[in-house]
């Protein structure tokens, strides 16, 4: 059978303008560090890159960088580094190698980081303000902590309208004032609120087409891999919020991906187990950790990485441009939340997740270098299996350091798992 | 008279056991493992067809199963050993519905289906703490043969707490004990009742559903046995089998192969 030729450029688009897209991205942060331009700093929960880019200042995400030196192979370099330096085996493995990068004046795999201007960050992870206060004291830089008051609490959500969310609201605009009159001063350009309404467009763009790609994958078979394909769409998420190109970005993989379940293309030759993801992926094997699944005809069809990493940005939560400063507040309060609570309170959404998806089983991964996102996992899944009689698989290992990553082991947990998976579909195609 | 084999290779000893159709155990291995995987698989199947009194070209299918069940080059097809003990453990014990098995570097909790498929399971993380290998590091400190642990520790009357989870460090520990003047039988006491406790917690993980099994190597460790059934409170199948366990669900999965293929083919298709 021929393929179109259309069809042959639109399968496989995002993930080659994804990749195109990040080595523009790491070109430019290489041209910044060359000029001695300062960089925002910030975090994928909470970046706030829709305001700080009207100050032009470019957006270095530490932790990107940080799972890019695992992905390259080259992490364990940094690691070593950071603990020759005096950092703890035990603390997180992101923290550390930022810091290699640091020690080595920005020297990365994938070019030069500049320096900080200034740091922004929220409370959605703990380790964020250790981590910022390393940064201002190599370079005696400003730190904006950003407080989202989070919910915290299973089932309660308060939302537009009612009184302790305009609470809320107000208390985090009263932040982005305050954030505003920083980047000003840093940066020496005035606030232009208009193009905050063009970089809010943008982020809307972007949102919407990355809930509606996430949608798209309740197809069967699958139209992308959510650990592999779904990591490189969510940096692209993350670095390119607010601009023209990552909303180009996701028009485009929307049409590729509505292409590929309008025609019942997959990511396997043959589908044969949906999986959903919970926990953040093993980079320093990040290819045969998904090979492990996919040689079983397994494929990861949803992931709570993809909602809390992209700062709730699944919600597709859309800015109201008439008013967007008030509405950035909005945002942020809501999206921020839904990160934290895909985190902590993730059982009721993984209930949902199973059904809409038609999954046949769970994978909780958690890692030994985020307490933030791996405590609790095992409660998590015990709380699953009480609602839900589906199978589930427990593996730790971890997102940086490989000395904690035992491929052996990981290996033969999946094959068993899958053997108790093939074992149910035997039972069910019994009982009908 | 069809058989079939299991080959399981550890990571300190291979067995092998083979089955005839009736599911009756014809024959059975176990050699130290060693350094070279492939020859210990094949020298374990080997030693296991002389045992049986057969020769190689009557076993028809092949499984192999543990850390080396891919270096099993002559198998059919490999089964991971957490299918194998309970497909094994249910085979010797139909009510089993948990099954804790205790290898040289690895402990496994199994909630096993009443046919043997497993429901869920739990291991130790990447450290051999709460595995054989921590008594092995106690034999070693206190020079004492493997096989005289259980005994001496069934001596013990007042257990010295093992506060280490490092089996590394559990042999450093085991030494500061002895000179502080404590029982060695104390000091074994301690050991098995700590390993208990850490594999009673990956057991609690998975569900404890009676009636539970101890298969492995470790499960012909009296001392442990006992350790298990005071922490846990419920009755514990152990069988003669229980080293073997591994091999005899691979050897069951075989047979499974060889029976499916004997099955009538129902014709598909048109006319």
């Amino acid at each position: 059978m021929t393929v179109p030729g259309h069809e042959l450029e639109l399968v496989g688009r995002g993930n080659r303008e994804g990749a195109a897209l990040f080595r523009k991205w790491f070109e430019e942060l290489t041209a910044a560090a060359a000029e001695g331009r300062g960089a925002a700093y910030v975090f994928v929960m909470g970046s706030l890159a829709e305001l700080l880019r009207t100050f032009d200042f470019p957006l270095v995400f530490p932790e990107i960088n940080s799972l890019q030196t695992a992905v390259r192979r080259v992490a364990h370099e940094y690691l070593d580094q950071a603990e020759s330096y005096g950092y703890s085996p035990d603390i997180c493995g992101y923290v550390k190698a930022d810091v290699g990068v640091q020690l080595r004046g920005g020297q990365h795999p994938m070019g030069r980081i500049p320096k900080p201007a200034l740091a922004v960050y929220t409370n959605a992870c703990n380790t964020y303000i250790k981590w910022a206060e390393i940064w201002a004291r190599l370079y005696q830089i400003p730190v904006f902590t950003f407080d989202v008051p989070g919910g915290r609490s299973a089932g309660y959500r308060s939302a537009p309208g009612d009184p302790d969310f305009e609470n809320d609201r107000r208390y985090v605009l009263g932040q982005l004032g305050e954030l505003i009159a920083l980047c000003e001063k840093v940066s020496g350009r005035r606030f232009d609120i208009d193009r905050l309404r063009e970089c809010l467009h943008y982020a809307n763009v972007l949102q919407r087409g990355w809930q509606r790609v996430l949608e798209l994958n309740r197809s069967k078979p699958s139209v992308f891999n959510a650990l592999s394909d779904g990591t490189i769409y969510l940096g692209v998420a993350n670095g390119f919020r607010g601009t023209a190109e990552g909303a180009r970005f996701f028009e485009n993989l929307v049409e590729e991906m509505s292409y590929k379940a309008d025609r019942g293309i997959g990511t396997l030759t043959e589908e044969l187990y949906r999986l959903i993801f919970v926990g953040v992926p093993c980079y320093p094997i990040f290819r045969r950790f998904n090979e492990f699944f996919t040689e079983w005809g397994g494929t990861f069809v949803n992931s709570t990485y993809l909602w809390f990493a992209s700062g709730g940005a699944h919600l597709g939560f859309q800015y109201d441009l008439q008013r967007p400063l008030e509405s950035l507040a909005e945002g942020l309060l809501v999206t921020v939340r839904a990160a934290m609570d895909s985190m902590f309170f993730q059982t009721e959404a993984l209930v949902e997740m199973i059904d809409l998806y038609r999954a046949d089983g769970v994978v909780f991964h958690p890692i030994k270098s985020c307490r933030t996102v791996s405590t609790g996992l095992a409660d998590n899944r015990r709380a699953l299996l009480a609602s839900r009689d589906v199978a589930t698989l427990f593996i730790e290992s971890d997102m940086m350091d490989r000395r904690v990553v035992s491929e052996a082991q990981l290996k033969n947990r999946v094959d068993a798992f899958f053997e108790g998976l093939a074992a149910r579909k035997r039972q069910a195609a019994a009982a009908c | 008279m069809a058989y079939a084999a299991g080959v399981d290779v550890g990571s300190t000893q291979t067995k092998a056991v083979i089955v005839d159709e009736s599911r009756r155990i014809a024959g059975r291995s176990l050699i130290d493992t060693g350094a070279n995987v492939v020859r210990a698989a094949e020298r374990a199947f080997q030693e296991a067809l002389l045992n049986a009194g057969l020769r190689e070209e009557e076993v028809e299918f092949v499984v192999g199963t543990g850390y080396g069940r891919y270096k099993v080059t002559f198998g059919n097809t490999q089964v991971t050993e957490i299918s194998c003990h309970a497909r094994g453990a249910v085979h010797m014990f139909p009510k089993t519905r948990t099954v804790l098995d205790m290898g040289g570097q690895d402990t496994k909790a199994i909630r096993v289906s009443p046919s043997g498929e497993i429901l869920d399971f739990c291991m130790n993380d990447k450290c051999a703490a709460g595995t054989g290998r921590f008594l092995g590091a106690a034999a070693n400190a206190l020079e004492l043969p493997l096989e005289e642990l259980g005994p001496l520790a069934l001596r013990g009357e007042r257990p010295v707490k093992i506060s280490t989870t490092c089996t590394v460090f559990a042999e450093s520990e085991v030494l500061s004990w002895l000179g502080k003047g404590k029982k060695i039988e104390d000091i074994l006491l301690g050991v098995h009742q700590s390993i208990a406790a850490r594999s009673v917690g990956l057991l609690r993980r998975v569900g404890i559903e009676e009636e539970v099994t101890f298969t492995g190597g470790v499960a012909r460790n009296v001392a442990m046995v006992e350790a298990l059934k005071q922490r846990l409170g419920v009755k514990i199948n152990v069988s003669q089998e229980s080293h073997f366990m591994g091999a005899l669900g691979a050897a069951l999965f075989a047979l499974d192969h060889i029976l499916a293929s004997r099955r009538p083919q129902v014709a598909r298709g048109g006319a």
